[in-house]
């Protein structure tokens, strides 16, 4: 399986994500945000950082990358994209999810761990986790408090589409503690905080690592247990 | 040449992080006449164009598509000659 990482001008959790999916043994590629093919690779990671220095809006500039136009197409075609943070906020802006990002209402920029209810285990992304399960996921970020009106809340309920809430505290004010949703199709998956980060006890929280494995495994179930790569 | 001025606002019923904490410091300082606050964008665009009415369309445009974020921003305009 190929995973294409891809990196704006500010993005700094690439190298993160780029070892993750290293960490689970699969291959990963760098991809500048001016490339305009991705077809070779089987999934995509939208990673956090500060596209652009968040200037005008947070993910607003980025949006408009060469490389988004491969990325709606390959959202498309049913590929599995993760946006974590920024990235999540860039396929926001995107119109790949609904919703928008408002600065966290406590002001503060919140970097610290927190735990996630998994709310839909249905996903490719979550399938090796159990439903309800609480995991401990780091957050990092000041603008995480994700809003969308009623209708498309109950939207986002109706279809399953609310991925992950926050268990304990919520920590930036999102609509219904929300940490991460999924588009209706269910391989577009964003959320705030950064699984790339929880990889390994020795960081605090390996809790990460069913995700890169969840998204492995239900590539291999569907192409085929005899294919390796 | 036009120039185009923007202001870029978070909707009425979407709360507005900066402005609340604003809000609670003017209170704090004594200013407490003072009801919802509400912080925003304000942004000025020189146009090569002295067309008034297709002016308008494009910095409708530029609005919709990136100056503001309509799902959470209100945005209104004025142009003038320069």
């Amino acid at each position: 399986m190929h995973f294409a990482v891809i990196v704006f001008p500010g993005s700094n959790c690439d190298i993160d994500c780029y070892k993750a999916v290293q960490d689970v043994g699969e291959s990963v590629d760098y991809v500048w945000h001016t490339e305009t093919d991705l077809s070779k690779y089987d999934a995509i990671i939208v990673p956090g950082g500060f596209s652009y220095g968040d200037y005008l809006r947070c993910g607003a500039i980025a949006r408009f990358a060469p490389v988004m136009n491969e990325v709606v197409k390959a959202a498309e075609a049913g590929k599995p994209i993760i946006g974590i943070c920024n990235g999540f906020q860039i396929l926001l802006e995107a119109g790949l999810l609904p919703g928008a990002m408002r600065r966290n209402e406590s002001l503060k920029f919140r970097c610290h761990s927190t735990k996630l209810r998994v709310e839909n285990n249905a996903t490719p992304f979550t399938s090796e986790y159990a439903a309800g399960e609480e995991i401990n996921i780091p957050i990092a970020h000041g603008e995480g408090n994700y809003y969308c009106d009623d209708e498309t809340l109950a939207r986002l309920k109706a279809n399953n589409q609310i991925v992950f809430r926050y268990a304990g505290e919520n920590p930036n004010g999102s609509v219904d503690d929300i940490a991460g949703i999924c588009n209706e199709a269910g391989n577009v998956l964003g959320m705030m905080p950064h699984p790339e980060r929880a990889m390994n006890q020795l960081l605090g929280s390996e809790d990460g690592v069913r995700m890169f494995k969840s998204i492995l495994n239900t590539w291999r179930e569907r192409h085929g247990a005899a294919v390796n790569n | 040449m036009l120039k185009a001025t923007v202001y870029v606002t978070i909707k009425q019923n979407v709360l507005d992080p900066q402005g609340s904490a604003v809000q609670g410091a003017l209170h704090s300082m004594g200013f407490a006449e003072v009801g919802s606050v509400r912080i925003g964008k304000y942004l000025e665009l020189q146009l090569d164009t002295a067309d008034q009415g297709e002016a308008e369309a494009r910095v409708k445009a530029m609005c919709e598509k990136l100056l503001a974020n309509t799902v959470i921003e209100d945005y209104r305009y004025e142009l003038q000659a320069v």
